[in-house]
């Protein structure tokens, strides 16, 4: 695979980039587009971190301080919906808009035009429900799983904006899913069969085939909330007929396999850095591959979960219980891999492999605390516990967020053709390392001696563990902008990276030079 | 571009049915899970329905105890309580419960009261011949009422349920109501 072929190859079409303004507007590059969502994910980071820097310093005593309990609840609201929508899974687009064509040996996304569309319509729905904050009444704060009748009855009166703004978002990540299958299916290089994949391209197709299964349900779902709440209708209102614990079941078909949409893709990252810094191959690509699709499965098996203490028969209790431990196992096959990859490897520690190595063993960690959620008589006692909240930061940023750091890392490099700053990114590694657990650690106690969640004050005996929390969040608040930092410093300058800057790293995205030109694989590579 | 490459449009067409199809399971659920309720009684939901009742044996070996709760939803200052609180019956046998009401406001109004039995499976075998939860009730300002409900237990009802739980939450329907219609249910009262 030449790459000399692509640089003076020239296509019919424009081949150089437009300037200003202009270029990213109406740009259709899969690299540009890439990069414009992952700093709207960074910015939105900031935003929803911003939120939990004030749910923290609320927090840091008992009593009420710093803001009202209404604000107090749309910021918890706003900051989970932000991370969930606004962070974590327009980052992982904006990944597979980066990689999977270059992974794949594509020369772009299969349907360029709705991919513009599906990224520039997402700062609209994050502007609306940002401004919803500041009309009368305020935002939503009903949290960010809107349960009726908290979001229909009691709901302000701009819960129409968040509607809206719901809908939009699950528009764009519809059809970012959408450009994902068309481009996997329809757009490899010539023996690029499925079995050879890269892991993160096989994890990106199981999440996408989830989100067009579950954003649909989800647009249904705050639909009826909007006709239950302006238009007369009882969806939820068991006055009229309705009844408000199917909103949950509703809520949670789509919301145990949207966790899964936050997780598979790390599976992938992972799956490609723990080989590179171990110069070794993945143990059991072919069971990895099978396990993120039973994972896929099982998740629409799983959702009451979430609702044991809803008062349901025991046969369902049972039901759920059985099948949530289930998921454990195809999971446990995954850890398994990763660990056994390592074993006997030449492993060397550069910050994505840091990263990665933290995400095993703290996403695990997080894997743990929801098996003990999913023993249904021990759920009633943490069910809307801070163990809760705990068991989900972990999977989600000491899962999803470090591998999206890690996976940073690994292609910042390939992204500006310059190496980072190895230092700052260690210090940013070991800052956030410690930060995240003493944030969120001491939770798990607060939880199982029996603090809420999604309250602004508390009892005075939990006053010492989120003193710690608070001082853990504020640390870990901090060590982002480091991360920001880097990622400005790198793509400003430095080193000069090489095509492929990690000696172990495979995959035909290090074929092409740093940084990747603005078209790739115009034809394509071959593969062995 | 290589030009052997699949037609895109057939497999987005078949992404966005899938989309479209998904969307229409979301509302689908909505009929479903009442059926499914229906059928398994798991959420503890009486039929809206009077059931016709059928001579059956009266199980006189077995005795259960039913409890009636009642509870006002936010907003309704309504007084709405059980004439008892509960009452033993065999299974077969036919009772009448009365449930008292009272409005006192100096408005007219209209409430809506929705059933729940607990455990759950027990709904299934608790048959309302006659109850004023099968419509909604008017009250007007200042008035009150005596609102009778007939029930029997299906003698099939499982030996571990000797104590069922009836309970009423009274919401406010007068916002939904126009005068005509409020006008029409005192005259029919
Ligand atoms: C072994 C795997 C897992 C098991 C057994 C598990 C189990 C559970 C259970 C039983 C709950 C409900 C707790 C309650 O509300 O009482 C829960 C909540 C939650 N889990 Fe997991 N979980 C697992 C993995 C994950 C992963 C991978 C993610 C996301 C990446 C995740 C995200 C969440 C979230 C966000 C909630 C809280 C939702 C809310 O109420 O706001 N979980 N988990
Ligand atoms: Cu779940």
């Amino acid at each position: 695979m030449s790459t000399t072929v692509e640089e003076t190859h020239h296509d019919t079409h424009h081949d150089h980039k437009p300037s200003g303004i202009g270029r990213w507007l109406f740009t259709t590059n899969h690299k540009d587009i890439g990069s414009m969502y992952l700093w709207f994910s960074f910015i939105m980071f900031l935003t929803g971190g911003a939120m939990a820097m004030v749910i923290r310093a609320e927090l840091f005593q008992p009593g009420l301080q710093l803001v009202e309990p209404h604000f107090f609840n749309q910021m918890t609201t706003v900051h989970g919906l932000i991370m969930v929508f606004g962070a974590v899974m327009p980052a992982f687009t904006g990944l597979a808009n980066w990689m999977i064509p270059m992974m794949i040996g594509a020369p772009d996304m299969a349907l360029p035009r709705m991919n513009n569309w599906s990224f520039w319509i997402l700062p609209f729905a994050f502007i609306i429900l940002l401004g919803s904050l500041f009309m009368e009444g305020g935002g939503p704060a009903f949290g960010w799983t809107f349960y009726a009748p908290l979001s229909t009855t009691y709901s302000s009166d701009s819960t129409a904006l968040f509607v809206f703004s719901i809908h939009i978002m699950g528009i764009s990540s519809i059809m970012g899913a959408i450009n994902v299958i068309v481009t996997i299916m329809n757009m490899r290089a010539p023996g690029m069969n499925y079995m050879k994949m890269p892991l993160f391209v096989w994890t990106w197709l199981i999440t996408a085939f989830l989100l067009i299964a579950v954003m649909p349900v989800l647009a249904g779902a705050v639909t009826m909330v909007l006709t239950d709440k302006y238009f007369g209708t009882s969806f939820f209102d068991a006055a009229g007929g309705g009844d408000p614990v199917m909103f949950q079941h509703i809520f949670w078909f789509f919301g145990h396999p949207e966790v899964y949409i936050m997780i598979l893709p790390s599976f992938g990252i992972i799956s490609a850095i723990i080989p590179a810094f171990t110069r070794k191959r993945l143990f059991g690509y072919a069971s990895m591959v099978y396990a993120t699709a039973a994972i896929a499965l099982l998740s629409f098996l799983v959702w009451a979960h979430h609702m044991f203490t809803t008062g349901m028969p025991v046969f369902a209790e049972l039901f759920f219980m059985y099948c949530t431990m289930l998921i454990a196992v195809p999971t446990g096959v995954k850890i398994f891999n990763w660990v056994a990859t390592m074993w006997r490897g030449s492993m060397t520690f550069e910050t994505p492999m840091l990263f990665a190595l933290a995400f095993v063993i703290l996403f695990t960690i997080g894997g743990f605390s929801g098996l003990m959620l999913a023993i249904t008589p021990v759920d009633f006692q943490y069910h809307d516990t801070y163990f809760v909240v705990a068991h989900f930061h972990y999977v989600l940023v000491t899962g999803a967020i470090f591998s999206i750091m890690a996976a940073s890392y690994y292609w910042l490099p390939k992204w500006t053709g310059h190496m980072y700053d190895t230092t700052l990114a260690k210090t940013h590694f070991w800052t956030s390392l410690i930060s995240v657990n003493v944030l969120f650690f001491p939770m798990h106690f607060a939880g199982l001696a029996g603090m809420p969640r999604r309250i602004p004050d508390y009892a005075t005996q939990f006053a010492d563990i989120n003193q710690i929390a608070s001082i853990g969040g504020f640390a870990f608040g901090l060590s982002q902008l480091i991360f920001l930092w880097v990622v400005i410093k790198c793509v400003k300058g430095g080193e000069k990276a090489e095509a492929k800057p990690w000696d172990g790293a495979e995959g035909l995205e290090w074929t092409v030079p740093s940084p990747a030109p603005y078209h790739t694989f115009e034809k394509p590579p071959k593969v062995e | 571009m290589s030009d052997q490459r699949p037609d895109n449009s057939i497999l987005v067409k078949r992404l966005l049915l899938t989309v479209a199809g998904m969307f229409a399971f979301g509302f689908a659920l909505v009929p479903l899970y009442d059926v499914f309720c229906e059928v398994t009684g798991f959420n503890g939901r009486t039929s809206n329905e009077a059931a016709v009742y059928q001579e059956v044996e009266v199980d006189e070996s077995r005795t259960v105890n039913v409890q009636f709760i009642t509870r006002n939803a936010k907003g309704i200052p309504w007084k709405f309580e059980p004439s008892t609180k509960q009452v033993k019956i065999h299974p077969g046998e036919v009772k009448v419960v009365n449930f008292l009401a009272s409005n006192p406001t100096s408005s007219n109004m209209v409430a809506q009261a929705i059933p729940s039995v607990a455990p759950a499976e027990a709904s299934l075998y608790l048959n309302k011949v006659e109850c004023f939860c099968f419509n909604q009730q008017p009250l007007a300002a200042g008035a009150d009422t005596e609102m009778p409900m007939q029930f029997y237990l299906d003698p099939d009802i499982p030996d571990h349920i000797n104590t069922l739980t009836l309970s009423y939450t009274l919401y406010d329907m007068t916002a939904n109501t126009s005068a005509e219609q409020m006008a029409q249910l005192l005259k029919t009262e």
